[in-house]
Order: structure tokens, then C-alpha cells, then sequence
């Protein structure tokens, strides 16, 4: 079990071998947090979208997250990267394939935050739904209108009570990006393969993967409940459902 | 749009993508098997009172879950013939083949998951059972086994049913060792004719028709036997 393999130069130049497990952690980075922007954004509009009357507003959310939660990710990565150029008018399809800068990358941030997207959505459904009715109507009997009983009502409590399966959903997008190395990306799972193939040495390629994932993962754990703590409802204990 | 979009292609491949949906769903239902059996094993452990049970069993759920399921088919592709060559003395053992590795690591990841599960199943169990059970004379093992455990399963069945869904899905991911599950298949096809397009979008199709249907029976299941909460 030799560490010191990381300090050996690379077979085909770059830098070292730990060099190479710096890129695809910067990698993996950009990618999960690219994607958790657009799957925190398009989820929670998909979310309040879910728990509205109007079935305009209704029915294209749920066919949207029912769609991206029941096809796989691996499949909806190849989607997005082979298909979509080809299904698309040709001009476009032509930029995507060969104009569009770093494609695997921008498909695969796409890809995982629109699937993310249909889970966040899920999640803050079931948080504005788990606040009692009692509040909605308190709201419209005040004078509000709904759009305002959202804005100043529903979503403030429904945001703190989702804190922590918004948190899983957040780490699982750093899990999920591993799937993007089927489509080119060079993330940190990719890089660890690599060096595994260039130095044999699997184990600690592999381990330092892995313990990177964890302290991740700590990272993000601790500082989510940080944050919980300080918007804490009082009165409130845990999540609301699943 | 589609310019000549090949529906003959898929006619043609239906043998093979059988083939490969049976080999996704073997590996989903042995995985689930065998992972709610160590997963039970493990909630168990971690809800006694010895630490020697306990901290192993969550820095294994723990570790587990922090890892992406492509590092962990990786990790067990790399590992179990390694395994083997210890276990058997022979210095060129090649292993027991990558659908054993791979459905061995499938179990251990789902384990740590259904772990989480079952432990919130026994937790949903009121304490009282427990107390009644023990009152009764029924030792830990057979209070666990006559009491707790089948009312823990029987809250639990939706969510485990679910996670199921949920491991079908994974499943594609044998793809990076080059196994031939559904997905697999579909793209060994797809490169084959060079018909991209109608491959995935038909992979896609029948995934998405496989886990609708799932889920929706498991909602079924969940409105009719749910234990009224």
C-alpha cells in the first residue's frame, strides 16, 4: 500500500498524480454545485407548481417529475449527450456536437439538474403540504392573495421544514455526478479509475476517492445543521415526510 | 424531426434486450434479497446497546452511503477477486465472474440503505410490544423474531418496495464494468447499427413504463394494507 504515488509524475505529463485527483475533485465540484442551482430553482417553481389548483400549472409538473424520477440517470445522461443533438432543428443540433464549449460537461450539468429538479420538487411539495390548511386560509381570509399567501406564508415555514431532505438531496447530487464520467466528464471517480489504470495501484486510487466523498459529506452535513439550527421553528421537531 | 426514426431496429433487438432485462431484474431481486436480510442485520445492530455491535455497524452504513454506487461497483469489481485468490490459496484465481462482483456490491449498497429502513421500522414499533413481549418471558431473539420484526416489515413494505424501484434503476450503473443489464444491452445495439436515437429513447421507455406501473402499484398497496397513521 504505497501513498507516495501521488507524488510521481504522470505518465502523460500534467503534473503529478495528485494533480490529477485535484482536477477531477475541482470537477466534480463544479459540476454538483452547477446542478444544484438549476435542480433548487426549477424544483422549488415545479414544487409550489405540485400543490396549486389550477390544473395548467399542475399537470405539466407532475408528468415532469414523474418522467425524471422514473428513468434512470445513467439513461437520461445518455439522452441528453447523444440524443438530444439529433432530435433537435439541425442548426442546433450542429452547435451542440461540434460549436457548444466543453459539451460532456454542460450536458452532464444539465442532465443532473434537471433530474435533481423532480426530486427538489417532490421534497418541497411535501413541505408546503404538510403545513396546515388552517394557515392558507388564515391567509386568504386576511385579504391576500394566493400568490401572496405563498410568498409570505406557505414558503418560509415550508423552506425550514424541508431543510434536511433538501440537505440529502444536495449530497446526493455530489453521488450522482459520478455518473457524468459515462458521458466523458474527468470527475474525481473518473480520475481515480485513471490512476488506478496508469499505476495498478487500485487501492489508493480508490481510497483516496473515496475518503474525498466523505469528507464531503461531513463537510456538508455539518454545515447544514448549522444552518438548521439557526432557522429553527420553535415548535417544530424534524421533517416533514418523505 | 425524426428523419427516418428505424422502429426495425428495435423489433430486431427484442431477443437480445430481453436477455438483458432478465439480467436486470435478477440482479435487482437477488440484491434486494439479500440486501434487507444484512440490512435487517444491521439495523439490529445498530439499535443495541453494545458498542461493539453498534459503532461498526454505523460507520459501515455511514461510509456506505457517502460513496457514490459507481465507486462501490468499482471498489467490489476490484476487490472480490482478490478476495478469492485469498481465500482459495490460488494465485491466479480470477474471481467468480463480474455478475458476482457486481451483485455482491449491489447488496453491500443497498444493505446500508435498508439498514436505515428497518431501523425505522423497529423504531415505528411502540415500545409497549417490546415491554409486553419481555413481560411474557420471550427472550431478545424470539421477542425480535415473533414481535418486532414482522410489524417493523409490515410498516415498512411501501418504503422497502420503493427502495426496490429505486435499485432497479441503479442497476444501469453495472454499464461501467461492462456488464450486459437492459441498459447494456441497449447500447451494445445502439453501437452495433449505429442507431443511437432509438435505442436509448426505447430504453428510456420501458424504464419509465417498468417503475411507473411499480410505483403506482406500490401506492395502490400502501392506500389498501396501510396501517392507519
Amino acid at each position: 500500500m504505497d501513498f507516495s504515488v501521488f507524488l510521481q509524475p504522470a505518465f502523460s505529463g500534467g503534473g503529478t498524480y495528485l494533480d490529477w485527483v485535484l482536477s477531477g475533485i475541482k470537477w466534480t465540484l463544479w459540476v454538483s454545485i452547477l446542478a444544484w442551482i438549476i435542480a433548487f430553482t426549477v424544483g422549488s417553481v415545479l414544487g409550489v407548481m405540485r400543490t396549486t389548483r389550477l390544473a395548467i400549472l399542475h399537470v405539466p409538473a407532475t408528468v415532469y417529475v414523474e418522467v425524471f424520477r422514473n428513468i434512470p440517470l445513467l439513461v437520461q445522461m445518455f439522452i441528453w449527450y447523444f440524443v438530444l443533438p439529433e432530435i433537435v432543428p439541425k442548426g442546433m443540433g450542429d452547435w451542440l456536437k461540434n460549436g457548444m464549449p466543453m459539451p460532456e460537461f454542460w450536458n452532464a450539468v444539465l442532465c443532473l439538474g434537471f433530474y435533481t429538479a423532480s426530486r427538489v420538487a417532490e421534497q418541497v411539495r411535501s413541505g408546503i403540504q404538510s403545513i396546515p390548511r388552517g394557515q392558507t386560509e388564515a391567509g386568504l381570509a386576511m385579504g391576500l392573495t394566493r400568490p401572496q399567501v405563498y410568498r409570505h406564508v406557505l414558503l418560509p415555514m415550508g423552506y425550514r421544514i424541508v431543510i434536511p431532505p433538501l440537505t440529502s438531496e444536495f449530497l446526493t447530487i455530489f453521488k450522482n455526478s459520478s455518473v457524468a464520467l459515462t458521458i466523458g466528464v474527468l470527475e474525481l471517480t473518473a480520475q481515480a479509475r485513471q490512476i488506478s489504470e496508469y499505476t495498478f495501484r487500485t487501492f489508493e486510487a480508490f481510497t483516496i476517492a473515496t475518503v474525498v466523498y466523505v469528507l464531503i459529506t461531513l463537510t456538508v452535513t455539518v454545515a447544514m445543521r448549522a444552518l438548521e439550527k439557526k432557522v429553527r421553528v420553535p415548535g417544530y421537531i424534524g421533517s416533514a415526510g418523505k | 424531426m425524426f428523419s427516418g426514426f428505424d422502429f426495425d431496429v428495435i423489433e430486431r433487438a427484442l431477443p437480445y434486450m430481453g436477455q438483458g432485462m432478465l439480467f436486470t431484474l435478477g440482479l435487482t431481486l437477488l440484491s434486494m434479497l439479500g440486501g434487507i436480510v444484512l440490512g435487517t442485520v444491521l439495523a439490529l445492530m445498530r439499535l443495541s446497546s453494545f458498542k461493539v455491535l453498534n459503532v461498526p455497524a454505523g460507520g459501515y452504513v455511514n461510509l456506505l452511503r457517502s460513496t457514490p454506487l459507481i465507486l462501490v461497483i468499482f471498489w467490489f469489481y476490484f476487490l472480490v477477486p482478490i478476495a478469492m485468490k485469498k481465500i482459495s490459496g490460488d494465485a491466479y484465481a480470477t474471481g467468480i465472474g463480474p455478475f458476482y462482483s457486481a451483485l455482491i456490491a449491489f447488496t453491500m449498497f443497498e444493505a446500508a440503505y435498508y439498514c436505515e429502513i428497518m431501523r425505522a421500522g423497529i423504531q415505528s414499533v411502540p415500545r409497549g410490544q417490546v415491554h409486553a413481549a419481555y413481560a411474557l418471558g420471550l427472550t431478545y431473539g424470539q421477542a425480535m423474531v415473533k414481535v418486532i420484526l414482522p410489524q417493523a416489515f409490515r410498516n415498512m413494505v411501501p418504503i422497502l418496495l420503493t427502495q426496490g424501484i429505486i435499485l432497479f434503476q441503479d442497476t444501469s450503473l453495472v454499464y461501467v464494468v461492462g456488464l450486459t443489464d437492459f441498459m447494456g444491452a441497449a447500447s451494445k445495439v445502439a453501437q452495433r447499427d449505429g442507431r443511437l436515437v432509438e435505442m436509448y429513447l426505447f430504453a428510456a421507455l420501458i424504464y419509465f413504463l417498468f417503475c411507473y406501473s411499480a410505483s403506482h402499484l406500490v401506492k395502490r398497496l400502501q392506500l389498501r394494507y396501510g396501517s392507519g397513521r
